[in-house]
């Protein structure tokens, strides 16, 4: 009879195709069973919740205790533009800043200089000197909000003038938590907004760790970050395993820089992305969390736990998002998001349905948090701490990520670390491989993509975006005028021509850069005071 | 047919730049020459670079938003320099209301995100100049 199933031919069906595999092209069985974590041990390698090696995660009680900290990255055009933004985004129940900044401010550049035409406050918001910072943060009080920025060349620069902002709201260092990413590493792997050459750009990272360590001892001094490499095209398990050599490579220098490890590794995060794989994602955190507890304590001899324990922030995958049918986006993005809460994450960007076309409009950005306040509080997902722990197919994908993980660790390893490997080229062929793979697939129609190359829509109706005109680079200029008009030239030149005697020697930069940003010196000042010392770094470009 | 030669930059401050490799990869699968200028270049620069690759076409990926002052930069340094039979493309994020005042000053082709390689191939070949060999 025609139409009608029995069961026999449900057993019989073929499989819609040939191979099943993750977004990563990694292949999985149609059935996990017993015998696919036969060889993992529960206490050794798995754990409650808070046991060692944390693959359950960091917290005994999960979410219970608290939620993950919603931060929304946010950054565009002038300083008060980006404020308002803030503040409206801490009223509508967001815990917490991330600040974009714009490419020049990424670069180091003041905004009359003339790479930066065109770039002023595009893709995140403009700040060149103390004079911004301070009107980014106006009428927030640094002592209550944890404020995240995302900066890595000069992000001892703009730490420093975050940390005179409070000075001047008369707030103690010691108080101030936040983050500041400082991942210079995949910069050169991946994102490539670098400055100096590998070298001095890692004695500004470790300079900021032995600094943090005496004063300002609740910042987290970097944020290692997979998120920019998985973006670029590397597979789930390309960003763990580079971004967890990145973290090495850092504790390796801080140790080399005579920190003790236990005095800086607690202040090290991370920061994934949370791409479409939903279990492969999970499954990513985890074994994450396991690898960088047993590398802590194995290799480096930390003893304290909270050195063991990997703490992040996740965002969900830009690079997902689909300029076509944007509606869409909203779906992928929360299905990202979570992923990220199943796999612990300790804070969570969602992005917004339009940011394939440009940054986020007001109305966009609300929505996406909302996203994350419809999983917090109205899922359930959050009452039970890792809630996927001892599923036959998430425990076994946890392990096969590991090891695939710690083979491409062990390969740069054996280059004699990250810092080599990147000077060889190795991450970079590596991520550009996948990425051209995975787009290859894409349009042989291997991968669906909804709305893209399947499910199309002809004519869509446009929808309203965020468009940031050129009056914002005017105004930069303008207070940039002011402030150089304003300020002490001779104190600016003095306050450089100590952090250049600095830079030629060992001592800690973040004193003489802190004197630099009081006497109001510009992002572009004190960045071209340290390429004269440094030099300046330029890739190889191959294809 | 004469193979088509192919410029693919990155100019401005941004340095993502995975659009521009993976086009650059598929252009060069598709037999044209390409030469993949890197990162940060100058408009000077990359009609310099045409110049001297003696290129058929300038490929730009762009993504910060930009793309209003680096392009008429360019087609106006082409036109200064009589390469105005050079084909400029872009790839990235342009905004609706740009793509209109990109044509107008000379900008023939704009691929948006999820814009296949395969039709950057086609309008490519189907564009670009066509060469007389010298024998």
């Amino acid at each position: 009879m025609k139409g009608a199933t029995s069961d026999l031919d449900i057993a019989k069906r073929a499989s819609r195709r040939t191979s099943f595999t993750t977004v990563s092209g990694r292949p999985v069985a149609e059935l996990y069973t017993p015998a696919d974590v036969a060889t993992i041990d529960y206490r050794r390698d798995v754990a409650d919740p808070g046991e060692f090696p944390y693959t359950r995660g960091i917290h005994p009680t999960g979410y219970r205790g608290r939620l993950w900290t919603m931060r929304q990255f946010a950054g565009f055009g002038t300083p008060e533009e980006t404020n308002a933004r803030y503040t409206q985004l801490l009223a509508a129940g967001g815990t917490g800043l991330s600040v974009a900044f714009d490419l020049p401010t990424l670069m180091g550049r003041d905004p009359d200089h003339e790479l930066s035409l065109g770039e002023v406050g595009k893709c995140g918001v403009n700040v060149a000197s103390l004079a911004d910072m301070e009107a980014l943060f106006d009428g927030i009080d640094l002592g209550t909000v944890t404020t995240s920025m995302t900066i890595n060349s000069p992000a001892a620069m703009i730490f420093a003038m975050y940390l005179v902002v409070a000075e001047k709201q008369g707030l103690s260092w010691q108080t101030l938590s936040g983050t500041i990413q400082n991942d210079i590493l995949k910069e050169f792997i991946a994102q490539k907004e670098y400055i100096y050459p590998p070298r001095p750009s890692m004695r500004l990272v470790t300079d900021v760790f032995a600094f943090c360590a005496e004063q300002v001892p609740k910042w987290n001094t970097i944020s290692v970050s997979g998120y920019h490499i998985r973006e670029a095209g590397a597979t789930a398990a390309q960003e763990l395993a580079f971004t967890l050599r990145d973290g090495i490579e850092y504790v390796q220098y801080g140790i080399e820089a005579g920190l003790e490890v236990d005095a800086f590794v607690p202040r090290i995060s991370f920061f994934f992305n949370s791409h479409s794989d939903f279990f492969e994602e999970i499954a990513k955190y985890r074994a994450a969390r396991r690898i960088w507890a047993r590398v802590m304590r194995d290799r480096f001899g930390a003893k304290s736990p909270r050195s063991w324990q990997l703490r992040f922030h996740a965002q969900t995958a830009g690079v997902s998002l689909t300029a076509q049918q944007p509606y869409n986006n909203v779906v992928r993005t929360a299905l990202q998001a979570l992923a990220a809460v199943l796999g612990g994450a300790q804070s969570l960007h969602t992005n917004s349905l339009d940011e394939a076309l440009a940054l986020p409009t007001a109305e966009a950005a609300t929505l996406a948090l909302r996203t994350q306040q419809i999983i917090a509080y109205e899922t359930g997902v959050a009452n039970v701490v890792d809630p996927l722990g001892g599923s036959y197919f998430v425990e076994r994908l946890t392990r096969d990520l590991e090891e695939e993980a710690i083979g491409y660790i062990e390969r740069i390893d054996a280059m004699g670390g990250m810092v080599e490997a990147i000077e060889r080229g190795y991450p970079q062929k590596e991520i550009a491989e996948s990425a051209y793979r995975f787009q290859q697939a894409v349009e042989r129609g291997e991968r669906v993509v909804v709305g893209v190359n399947e499910f199309v829509e002809g004519d869509e109706e446009p929808i309203g975006t965020l468009y940031i005109d050129h009056t914002v680079a005017e105004q930069q200029c303008a207070r940039l005028a002011r402030v150089r008009a304003a300020r002490s030239d001779a104190a600016v030149r003095a306050s450089l021509q100590r952090l250049q005697e600095a830079a030629r020697g060992a001592a800690n930069l973040m004193p003489p850069l802190l004197d630099a940003v009081r006497a109001y010196a510009t992002i572009g000042e004190m960045c071209d005071a340290l390429r004269e010392v440094w030099g300046e770094y330029e890739e190889v470009p191959v294809i | 047919m004469a193979t088509i030669r192919v410029v693919i930059a990155k100019p401005g401050l941004d340095g993502h730049d995975r659009g521009a490799r993976v086009i650059a990869r598929a252009l060069r699968d598709a037999g044209m020459e390409v030469i993949y200028t890197g990162l940060r270049q100058t408009p000077e620069q990359i009609v310099t670079a045409a110049l001297q690759e003696d290129a058929d076409v300038i490929g730009l990926s762009i993504l910060s938003g930009a793309h209003m002052h680096i392009c008429p930069a360019i087609l106006k340094l082409l036109e200064e320099k009589g390469l105005r039979d050079v084909l400029v493309v872009v790839g990235g994020i342009i905004p609706d209301v740009d793509i209109p005042r990109l044509k107008a000053i000379g900008v023939q082709g704009i691929f948006p995100p999820g814009t296949p390689m395969q039709e950057i191939v086609d309008f490519i070949r189907k564009h670009a100049r066509t060469r007389v060999e010298s024998v």
